[in-house]
């Protein structure tokens, strides 16, 4: 695990917590050594910090995504929609803001971490997609479309009900594993973020459709 | 070409709906058009000075023409009456003369002799009043002499008048008649001399057409020029008016043109001057606006990061506090609820800094108010059942669906009933829910301590406390209630509080149902009605 944060006690006392949750953190304390440090560390998840010295998390945050699909959960102090919003769109799975409690953060972090455990081998269609479950990988008349493992998830959670329409609510207990007072930015922009991967033409989409007044459903196969 | 009856009546359709809507737009256009009020004004007063003058002229020439016109005739008539004496003296008709001869050898000498009164006619008349007979010429000309004048003339007096007569060939024409009786020895007679006022009736008509046409021509100069007038002075107050809206809608660098150094370029320089002066003052608060909200995000992250550390410690120690001795372990559950307290108020103010830099925005949508109390009253339940309080709704049957922020309504009410709790005794808060067409209104009643009088307003200041020496009981901010005000304000509602010392006291909450839309009444009543459980004295009977 992978902490990137410029305050020493902060990332000290998340080292406390860390490890007494059985987790072995490497820390890093600004932007421009982050993605070195990434490399170096090959971590299963990222904590970042959005204000940095050096490269902000928000470019961070991007060149990790660039070179992986490794679940990235941002630390932010601010709760406004837009720096959320930019943050997830710049890739991050999930946020947390500050101060929160060790709890919260340790089963976030847990949520996301038990991504792709347990899961049985099946074979789902979405749209004109196939979804191979156990092999974590979504395919278009043969060809692989690259998604991150929480992309992979919402597509699954709606792939499996082809029929149900998801609230943004469900969807989030669902896929992220945690009850957010009632915070559905995480999901409109993970949508579409997964539709300009997915979609043929995101404008018109598919694969993931909207339910006005509702939420989102599978596309028909 | 048959038409099918159905275009037919469309079209009649469409007219008689075009002449309802063009007065409306006629009265619509004379209510917002100061150019058109003033050349329409212009144009009538003009027409009635042109009017008034036009008559006077035409009425004096006609007058003078006239005049003219009879005096000549009555000169003439007279020299025709002399001649006419002189031949009818001349005749005897006792030596057999034969006065019938003479009179018409008269009348054709007096037609031949000509005057300086134009063209002319005589009738004459052999004899006097109703047993007159014409001479020499029996013809529609002697008929047409009315009455009046006859008989005057039979009477002995020379008089004259106007009168349209008939020439014969169908066409009438106005003529000026002169009667002479003329006397006589052998009897009486009557001499009439008609002038046709044809000529003089084409002249007046050739002059009443110019002065028509002028009038006309001057009257519409007149407009013209008004409405020329107008248009120079209206149009830089439209520029002005236009200019202004620009501004409003936030184009402050809008300014109006200057010419000249006339009157209009003072109005457009005063204009500038104030625009301009306005855009640095808005600039200036922009700026601390911004530096507000700067400063407000600064702090709250510097704050938040050594706050989380705090916070990560805290409860670090609270989860092994078993472990140590119990004035430690005391002290790490006091740092733990304080954290939380501390971390409460930080948010609440930074919320209330929001709202002082104008930054608090709207996000409204659809919502159950029923949904949202049984929500607030669903997680505020347990605090209630601390405290000794039973959480009572009344509810409405259908939904009441308003547009709303639910996160700040949810929070409004949540304020509330905690703080109808802190301050209930432990006795019933009752929650109501009530909707109209255009405003919704939820009340939270409590029976507590109640509030002083002038304390109903003091209660939405910041960390204002109705009993200084109270407990914090529920370690409430004293900021909850400031930040309801502002989040009613913010969907155009009110907030309101109602109490009575040792009667408890009750806050109303009142919003649109359409964002946006102005509040005139509220569906729920501000101070609630007796049915207090309390013992109420009744006036015995007498």
């Amino acid at each position: 695990m992978l902490v990137v944060d410029d305050d020493p006690a902060l990332a000290e006392m998340l080292g406390i917590v860390l490890r007494s949750e059985g987790f072995e953190p490497a820390f890093v304390a600004d932007g421009i050594r982050a993605l070195s440090a990434f490399r170096e560390v090959r971590p299963d998840l990222v904590l970042l910090d959005l204000m940095l010295p050096g490269a902000s998390g928000i470019d961070v945050c991007r060149a990790i995504r660039g070179e992986s699909v490794v679940p990235i959960i941002m630390l932010t102090a601010k709760s406004d929609t837009v720096d959320v919003v930019l943050g997830l769109e710049s890739g991050a799975d999930d946020y947390v803001v500050k101060p929160f409690k060790p709890k919260e953060l340790v089963a976030r972090l847990r949520a996301q971490l038990r991504r792709g455990e347990g899961e049985q081998a099946e074979s789902l269609p979405i749209g004109d997609l196939q979804i191979d479950v156990l092999g974590h990988t979504v395919t278009r008349a043969g060809g692989a479309i690259a998604l991150t493992p929480l992309e992979f998830d919402l597509l699954v959670a709606l792939a499996r009900k082809p029929r149900q329409v998801f609230t943004r609510e469900a969807l989030l207990e669902q896929v992220w594993g945690y009850r957010h007072a009632a915070d559905t930015r995480l999901v409109n922009v993970h949508v579409q973020r997964l539709r300009s991967k997915v979609e043929l033409d995101p404008e018109n989409p598919t694969v993931v459709l909207t339910v006005r007044g509702v939420g989102y459903r599978a596309g028909a196969t | 070409m048959r038409l099918p009856t159905g275009w037919a009546t469309a079209r009649l359709r469409r007219l008689r709906r075009s002449l309802r809507v063009a007065p409306a737009q006629l009265r619509r256009r004379w209510r917002r058009s100061l150019r058109l009020r003033v050349t329409a004004r212009t144009v009538l007063v003009c027409g009635i000075v042109v009017l008034g003058i036009g008559f006077v002229l035409l009425s004096q020439i006609r007058d003078q023409i006239l005049g003219v016109k009879t005096t000549a005739a009555v000169a003439q008539s007279t020299n025709g009456l002399r001649y006419a004496e002189a031949q009818l003296t001349a005749v005897d008709p006792v030596n057999g003369d034969d006065v019938r001869t003479t009179l018409e050898r008269t009348v054709q000498q007096l037609t031949e002799r000509g005057g300086p009164a134009g063209r002319f006619d005589v009738v004459m008349f052999d004899g006097s009043g109703s047993d007159a007979v014409p001479v020499a010429r029996l013809n529609s000309l002697a008929l047409g002499i009315p009455r009046a004048l006859r008989a005057q003339v039979g009477q002995g007096v020379q008089s004259y008048q106007l009168s349209v007569l008939d020439y014969g060939s169908g066409e009438t024409v106005k003529t000026l008649l002169v009667g002479l009786p003329v006397p006589s020895a052998i009897d009486h007679f009557e001499l009439y001399y008609l002038f046709p006022l044809d000529q003089e009736e084409t002249s007046l008509g050739l002059i009443q057409g110019t002065v028509l046409v002028s009038g006309v021509a001057l009257v519409l100069l007149v407009g013209a020029i008004g409405g020329f007038v107008a248009r120079q002075v209206v149009g830089p107050v439209r520029v002005a008016a236009q200019t202004a809206e620009r501004l409003a809608s936030g184009r402050l660098e809008d300014r109006m043109e200057v010419r000249g150094e006339d009157d209009l370029a003072v109005l457009a320089t005063s204009f500038n001057d104030m625009a301009e002066s306005l855009q640095s003052q808005i600039r200036q608060l922009e700026q601390l606006s911004r530096l507000q909200q700067r400063f407000t995000s600064d702090v709250s992250h510097e704050l938040r990061t050594p706050l989380t550390t705090v916070r990560m410690a805290a409860d670090l120690l609270y989860a092994y506090r078993e472990d140590f001795p119990a004035a430690v372990s005391r002290a790490a559950e006091l740092l733990q609820a304080e954290v939380n307290r501390f971390e409460a108020l930080l948010n609440e103010l930074l919320e209330i800094s929001r709202y002082d830099a104008g930054a608090a925005v709207l996000e409204a949508q659809r919502t159950d108010l029923g949904d949202l109390v049984e929500r607030v009253c669903a997680a505020t339940f347990q605090v209630a059942m601390r405290q000794g309080s039973e959480l009572v709704m009344h509810l409405p049957e259908h939904a009441i669906l308003a547009e709303i922020d639910p996160r700040r309504v949810e929070r409004i009410i949540r304020n509330l009933v905690i703080n109808a709790v802190e301050h209930g005794e432990g006795l019933p808060v009752e929650i109501t829910v009530a909707g109209e067409a255009d405003a919704a209104a939820i009340t939270v009643r409590d029976h507590g301590i109640g509030l002083g009088a002038g304390e109903a307003t003091q209660v939405f200041s910041r960390f204002w406390r109705a009993d200084p020496s109270r407990s914090k009981g529920l370690g409430g901010t004293g900021l909850g209630l400031s930040i309801s005000l502002e989040d009613a304000r913010l969907h155009g509602g009110w907030l309101q509080a109602w109490g009575e010392p040792g009667g408890g006291a009750q806050f109303r909450l009142t919003l649109p149902i359409r964002a946006g839309a102005e509040l005139s009444h509220s569906p729920l009543a501000l101070v609630p009605a007796r049915t207090a459980p309390a013992p109420v004295t009744t006036p015995g009977p007498g």
